[in-house]
């Protein structure tokens, strides 16, 4: 099957830091690889940096033009922006009947929800509504960053529900962040686990060993016990 | 009250300006830039006086000197990691500084506070022309600079070119305030974008509501300053920035009650 995503050798520095330290992975069409790692891992900034946000050494090589989808972790410098939901869709140039389609996809029924601000609603409601907002335009691939905080763990759990199914209905690519270790064992076709460098790299079976998994944490686990010293 | 053709174009000039002010103000709230078109009224001086030395249009002399600086602001965000605010604050003093020097002293208060009493009927033209097509390019960049003041990531993915909108979004400030510098003055003219705009914002829910009341507060403080200067025979620039402040504070009652 055709790679949608090549990256090799990437390293991104901020200040002569490597944040991402030669990392290296492949995407196929209509795979997912899900991303975890200890906080400031360079996780999300891999993802920033794949959407062209942030500059880097190495190679990025998407199938050509290839229609990306992302979810950030946050939007919204405040909450009181006068902006209502169906204004944030139609910065898309769509008719509302796509907007509809996109809000049901997520399990978004009640259309009372595009008259609110986009400040106002839970974060688990924004998380839906970033997703279809995503969707819209058939993208080839999603970018999923999860939030650190926000979401109860009811709503966590019904959002990777939601993008299984997602990602069976539109066979999408996906790359997914998170720190929920077991979201890869239910949802992953490979697993990237990295702390700036890759630690493991493949299907979650082979790669996910209790060694690798106390390399990857193991590190911030006696960090945490220094600073009570 | 004698109703002159100076009153009219004075009254015209003042409602397209404050108008296209309003809406611009709206968007630059959003981007966190509320201190940028105070910042760029300094920024004017400088031309201003040149021009008023000179025996110039003063728009024509805040507009040169505001290109120049809207571009160098917009070089050094590029190229340095500092925020617009922080470039905006020095270059504003330093063009402070200069303006202090150069404005005559019998004219500087017409350039800190504005004069629109002696308009002519091509400066009422040209202010019409170019208030509207600042609107048109406003209403073209104002979604996509929206987004990207949501997100510059959902932006990116968005194919927009967000280093380009700004350019073009600094520049359209630009020509607003060069235009507004004449009716409220230098000083003030940060007042005149910002205000209308924070006050709509109090009780908007969403961007046509915000966008429609910024730029309706902004066409009446004008109108209303002006024709309170006819009756006081107060400087028209600080009656329509006290006006735009009257709405502000009926905004805010309006929502608390």
């Amino acid at each position: 099957m055709q790679n949608i995503l090549e990256v090799k050798n990437l390293t991104v520095s901020f200040n002569n830091e490597k944040v991402i330290d030669n990392l290296s992975f492949n995407l196929k069409k209509g795979e997912n690889l899900v991303v975890v790692g200890p906080n400031a891992a360079g996780k999300t900034v891999l993802l920033r940096t794949l959407i062209g946000m942030i500059p880097f050494e190495g190679e990025i090589k998407w199938q050509e033009n290839v229609k990306i989808g992302y979810v950030p972790q946050r939007i919204l410098p405040e909450k009181n922006i006068p902006l209502s939901i169906e204004e944030f869709f139609n910065f898309k140039k769509i008719v509302p009947e796509q907007t509809r389609k996109a809000l049901q996809s997520v399990g978004i029924n009640d259309l009372s929800v595009l008259k609110k601000k986009i400040g106002v609603i839970s974060s688990g409601q924004l998380q839906r509504i970033l997703i279809a907002w995503s969707l819209i335009g058939n993208p080839e691939i999603l970018l999923f960053d999860e939030p650190l905080s926000g979401i109860d763990i009811e709503g966590e759990e019904t959002i990777y529900n939601l993008l299984s199914q997602i990602e069976k209905e539109r066979n999408l690519a996906m790359i997914l962040i998170t720190h929920d270790l077991s979201v890869v064992y239910k949802f992953a076709d490979s697993v990237l686990c990295m702390n700036k460098k890759v630690i493991c790299y493949g299907s979650p079976q082979e790669a996910l060993t209790p060694q690798k998994l106390s390399q990857l944490y193991g590190g911030e686990i006696k960090l945490y016990k220094h600073a009570h010293h | 009250m004698p109703i002159t053709n100076q009153f009219l174009f004075s009254l015209i000039t003042a409602i397209f300006v404050g108008g296209v002010a309003g809406c611009l103000g709206s968007l630059m709230i959003t981007r966190r830039m509320a201190l940028v078109g105070d910042a760029l009224g300094h920024v004017a001086l400088p031309g201003i006086g040149l021009a008023l030395l000179l025996g110039l249009n003063v728009s024509l002399g805040a507009f040169v000197f505001l290109l120049v600086g809207v571009l160098l602001i917009w070089f050094l965000e590029k190229k340095t990691n500092l925020a617009t605010e922080t470039l905006v604050g020095v270059i504003f003093v330093l063009s402070l500084a200069l303006g202090f020097l150069i404005t005559p002293q019998p004219e500087l208060l017409e350039a800190l506070i504005g004069d629109i009493s002696k308009v002519s009927l091509l400066d009422t033209s040209v202010s019409i022309i170019l208030s509207i097509f600042v609107l048109y390019v406003i209403t073209k960049i104002y979604s996509k600079i929206m987004l990207a003041s949501i997100s510059e990531d959902l932006a990116a993915v968005s194919r927009i070119n967000i280093s380009k909108y700004n350019l073009i979004y600094l520049l359209v400030i630009s020509i607003i305030v060069a235009l507004g510098v004449k009716v409220v003055g230098s000083l003030l003219i940060g007042a005149l974008v910002i205000i209308p705009a924070a006050a709509s914002r109090i009780f908007s829910t969403n961007m046509r509501q915000y966008v429609f009341w910024s730029a309706l507060f902004g066409v009446l403080s004008c109108a209303l300053g002006i024709l309170l200067s006819q009756i006081t025979h107060f400087p028209v620039g600080p009656l329509i920035i006290l006006v735009c402040i009257l709405f502000f504070i009926i905004s805010l009652i309006f929502k608390k009650s």
